[in-house]
């Protein structure tokens, strides 16, 4: 255990006070507040163009941020290079087009930066990797590269990549988006066993029975703003802004 | 009741058919399937023939082998007599002929060196690599100079042939990457200051000829300095050679870099690597890969261009047999000392060609995401 997660296990995983950012003159994200606690599962949704990538890539410094405060597991982001890279050790990620890499195999996608960023001995790494390779189901694959697998099968394997390095809060971003129909299951699947397990998770997605059957609350952004959020079955059943109902209505409408 | 629109039983898999198989059967497919392509097959033999023929002729079957005078040229064919008459100073220069076996030592320690790199089943490549880069360079350079450990002293005045020839290409190419992999990175680097210099220092070395680099290094740069100091004048073509190239490089190398889609990064950036890591672990690798064509031809082009240096007085390969060419017992065998130095470049460069394809289909890792 580091000194980071030392802190006090009620404070919250993540929390986000005042977030403004622009790319250049557009204002992409308005006045955010979150709060993440520990174990919470987080679905944010929203219509193309929202913010809602930019907001969780805010989270381990994949954008910057120019006005407002994120604290990640008890620590301030600064733009300290030191300090980014302390916080992204905590904080696993996966992207909608997999991001592997394809000159490793399998099992070293997994074991890189587990030898390099925590310096761990390379049996131990291997055997973690293998481990959790097995938990996504995918352990047969090691030793192919990425490139001989399928969507479903590199982005399970991208999931277990971040997962080497027990992180505390998973960030998804757009995770199925990329796939083919057929192989959405097999990636949502491995997400709900992880919330079960209890991992932090924000989610972003437009999968809404992922929603209904793992969120602890579902935020709804547009604009760069969040508009509403609530637990699922009030999201669902009660939407209260007009956007909201409208936003659901054209993706649960057919 | 079956439903005619319903498969039923799946088709078996089939070989495809046996069209081009065959050395008649890919004749027939590739240089005779119409009359027109049949015709110019024909044509293109008899030419082949007209020219070939003749030329095999003159290069072998006429051609005078022994002997080691120009008595034994019969002036029918070419007379190779006169490249192994001169074949010691085609490949030593002037190095003292007691010395020679200081050159030969380090010919085989680079052959061994490169043959265990080159070859994937030999094991110990990490520390094999080491030594090639630090430890043999080292070596190389006290045999090849000496003046220390009871070694003759040897001025570089006096290296030529194919042993400067291989100094020249070997240090340049060893030296040239690595500088320009540090220029494209810093390039592309947020720091304006790094940016800054690395586009000034290509812009720079890229935009004057190379003559004119070799010509300021060995002529103008004496005259800047002061008189006590002296800088070896090969040491000095090295250094320019090196910057020279250097610069192309960066921008082959840059090349490849912004061909890696930016997730790769990202992905790496998301797992807390710094950017020496990023870049050493999981760019750099796939950029590289994917330039290998543009690296060696690079490379290619820094071997030829090294015969370069005879214009600042530095006798390489081409020199050497140049300089024979003018020898009044052999004048007039222009033809075989230009055919003969082409074969030897040629031999070099279509190795390093051959080799980089293998290493490509070696790195071939399937498809990249």
């Amino acid at each position: 255990m580091n000194q980071a997660t030392a802190a006090r296990d009620d404070s919250p995983m993540i929390e986000i006070t005042g977030l403004n950012k622009w790319y250049g003159d557009f204002h992409v994200l308005r006045d955010i507040d979150l709060t993440v606690a520990r174990g919470e599962r987080i679905v944010i949704c929203g219509p193309s163009g929202s913010g809602k990538s930019t907001l969780i890539r805010c989270i381990n410094h994949l954008e910057e941020h120019q006005e407002g405060r994120i604290v990640v597991n008890g620590m301030p982001m600064t733009r300290d290079v030191k300090r980014i890279e302390q916080i992204r050790r905590n904080v696993g990620m996966v992207f909608q087009h997999f991001n592997l890499f394809p000159h490793l195999s399998v099992l070293e996608n997994c074991c890189i930066s587990q030898t390099w960023v925590q310096k761990k001995p390379r049996a131990e790494a291997e055997r973690t990797a293998r481990e959790i390779l097995e938990r996504v189901q995918i352990a047969d694959q090691a030793l192919k590269y990425p490139g001989q697998l399928s969507g479903g099968q590199q982005q399970r394997v991208a999931i277990a990549r971040a997962l080497c390095m027990q992180p505390e809060v998973m960030l998804f971003d757009e995770p199925t988006s990329a796939l083919d129909p057929e192989m959405i299951k097999e990636v949502l699947d491995v997400m709900v066993e992880l919330a079960r397990d209890g991992m932090t998770m924000l989610c972003v997605t437009h999968e809404m029975g992922f929603a209904k059957t793992v969120a602890d609350r579902v935020i709804f952004m547009d604009q760069g703003q969040i508009i509403e959020e609530a637990p699922p079955e009030t999201f669902f059943n009660h939407p209260k802004s007009e956007r909201t109902q409208l936003f659901l209505s054209q993706i649960l409408g057919h | 009741m079956v439903d005619p629109n319903t498969v039923t039983e799946m088709v078996a898999e089939r070989r495809p058919p046996d069209l081009r198989r065959g050395v008649l059967g890919w004749l027939r497919f590739n240089l005779f399937n119409t009359p027109l392509n049949g015709a110019v097959t024909l044509v293109t033999v008899a030419l082949l023939a007209m020219v070939l023929w003749p030329a095999l002729q003159w290069a072998v079957l006429q051609a005078d082998w022994i002997g080691d005078s120009r008595e034994a040229c019969s002036g029918e064919g070419a007379c190779w007599v006169f490249i192994s008459a001169r074949f010691e100073s085609i490949i030593y220069g002037f190095y003292p002929e007691s010395a020679r076996w200081r050159v030969n030592l380090v010919f085989v320690l680079l052959a061994i060196l490169i043959a265990w790199l080159v070859i994937p089943r030999l094991p110990a490549k990490r520390w094999v690599g080491l030594f090639a880069l630090v430890g043999f360079p080292v070596l190389a350079f006290f045999l090849l100079v000496g003046g220390s450990f009871g070694l003759e002293h040897v001025p570089t005045r006096n290296w030529g042939g194919v042993m400067l020839t291989l100094t020249i290409a070997i240090v340049g190419i060893v030296g040239s990457l690595p500088i320009g992999v540090v220029l494209a990175l810093g390039r592309r680097s947020q720091m304006p200051l790094v940016r800054g210099f690395c586009v000034v220092f290509i812009e720079f070395w890229r935009g004057v000829p190379l003559i004119t680099v070799l010509f300021m290094a060995s002529v103008m740069l004496p005259l800047f300095v002061p008189t006590q100091v002296e800088f070896d004048k090969l040491l000095r073509a090295l250094v320019g050679i090196m910057f020279f190239w250097s610069a192309y490089m960066a921008e082959v190398v840059r090349g490849g870099l912004q061909a890696i889609p930016s997730g790769q990064d990202e992905a790496a950036k998301a797992m807390g690597m710094g950017y020496w890591q990023r870049m050493g672990l999981i760019v750099l690798p796939q950029a590289l890969k994917l330039v290998i064509p543009g690296i060696v031809n690079t490379f290619i082009a820094l071997f030829k261009d090294t015969s370069l240096v005879l214009i600042i007085g530095l006798f390489d390969l081409l020199a050497i047999i140049r300089a024979g060419l003018t020898d009044s017992d052999w004048l007039g065998f222009a033809t075989e000392g230009y055919v003969f130095a082409a074969l030897v470049f040629w031999v070099f460069c279509f190795s390093m060609s051959r080799y980089s394809q293998y290493i490509e289909r070696l790195l071939h890792t399937g498809h990249r995401n």
